[in-house]
């Protein structure tokens, strides 16, 4: 198991690079195109072989970004084309995503319509 | 008349660098100080979740589906009443990064458009933010899977 503090560091480190992107550029930079940013860098990331280990060090603090998202969808898809080929790469990424995305749109369905903004 | 033109665009050119100077610059350590200790707390409480769904017998692989799970179940909640947007005013892409920013996003726009209705506003505007994260997410990693395939035929 991956003790706490490593969580804390490798996670509290993602979050940081994602603060300075987007206070050192100069193009106007919103939390939608970090989200975006993040998934393809991590899946992309994922594909070189690079991810896996930091989830290895990081346990949750790997996962938990939405690079870990985009780690998740290409070792889903890598996985799936061993196993049914090209089939494989339509279906993998988004079986392996499939809890996620399934809680993300019914958690969030449900709590926009329960609840309203403030101010 | 050109000339006019030109000079014109040059004074909107000199104004607008103007404007660039003047703009506030933001406080990048402090914000990077919020960001890594708040982006490291929703981490260190999504690992915590995650040994305690390994404690009861779960592969790595589910627990971590099932943290996920309750990390979005956690964030929708904080949206809704509130809290994480207070949190995000601080801790910038510290709120945004984790998966929590995510349910963050959905939650956010979605609540916006309660008055289009529940199908085409709340329905629809769920995906105004989480839309173009999972088609570049799909995109990228079905674009990885082909390479896979032909790399190995």
């Amino acid at each position: 198991m991956v003790p706490w503090y490593m969580a804390f560091l490798i996670g509290g480190t993602l979050c940081l690079i994602g603060q300075l992107v987007m206070d050192l550029t100069k193009v106007q930079i919103t939390p939608g195109h970090i989200l975006v940013g993040y998934i393809t860098s991590g899946a992309i990331l994922s594909g070189l072989g690079v991810y896996q280990p930091l989830v290895e060090i990081g346990g949750a603090g790997a996962t938990i970004p939405l690079s870990g998202f985009g780690h998740l969808l290409t070792q889903g898809t890598l996985k799936a084309v061993e196993q049914k080929g090209l089939l494989g790469a339509f279906s993998g990424g988004i079986e392996a995503a499939a809890a996620g995305i399934a809680a993300a749109v019914i958690f969030g369905y449900i709590a926009a319509v329960i609840f309203n903004p403030k101010g | 008349m050109p000339e006019v033109n030109n000079h014109k665009l040059k004074k909107i050119e000199e104004y607008e660098d103007l404007a660039n100077r003047c703009k506030p610059k933001p406080p990048v350590v402090k914000n990077s100080i919020w960001a890594f200790v708040v982006g490291g707390l929703i981490c260190t409480l999504g690992q915590v979740i995650q040994n305690y769904f390994m404690g009861i017998g779960m592969s790595r692989q589910d627990a971590s589906s099932a943290t996920s799970i309750v990390m979005i179940f956690l964030a929708a909640l904080a949206t809704g009443v509130g809290i994480y947007d207070e949190l995000g005013k601080r801790a910038g892409a510290g709120s945004i990064v984790p998966i929590t920013g995510f349910a963050n996003a959905i939650v956010a726009s979605a609540m916006e458009f309660k008055r289009e209705g529940y199908i085409f506003g709340v329905g629809a505007r769920i995906f105004s933010v989480a839309g173009p994260t999972l088609v570049f997410g799909f995109a990228v990693a079905l674009f990885i899977g082909l390479l896979k395939v032909f790399i190995s035929s």
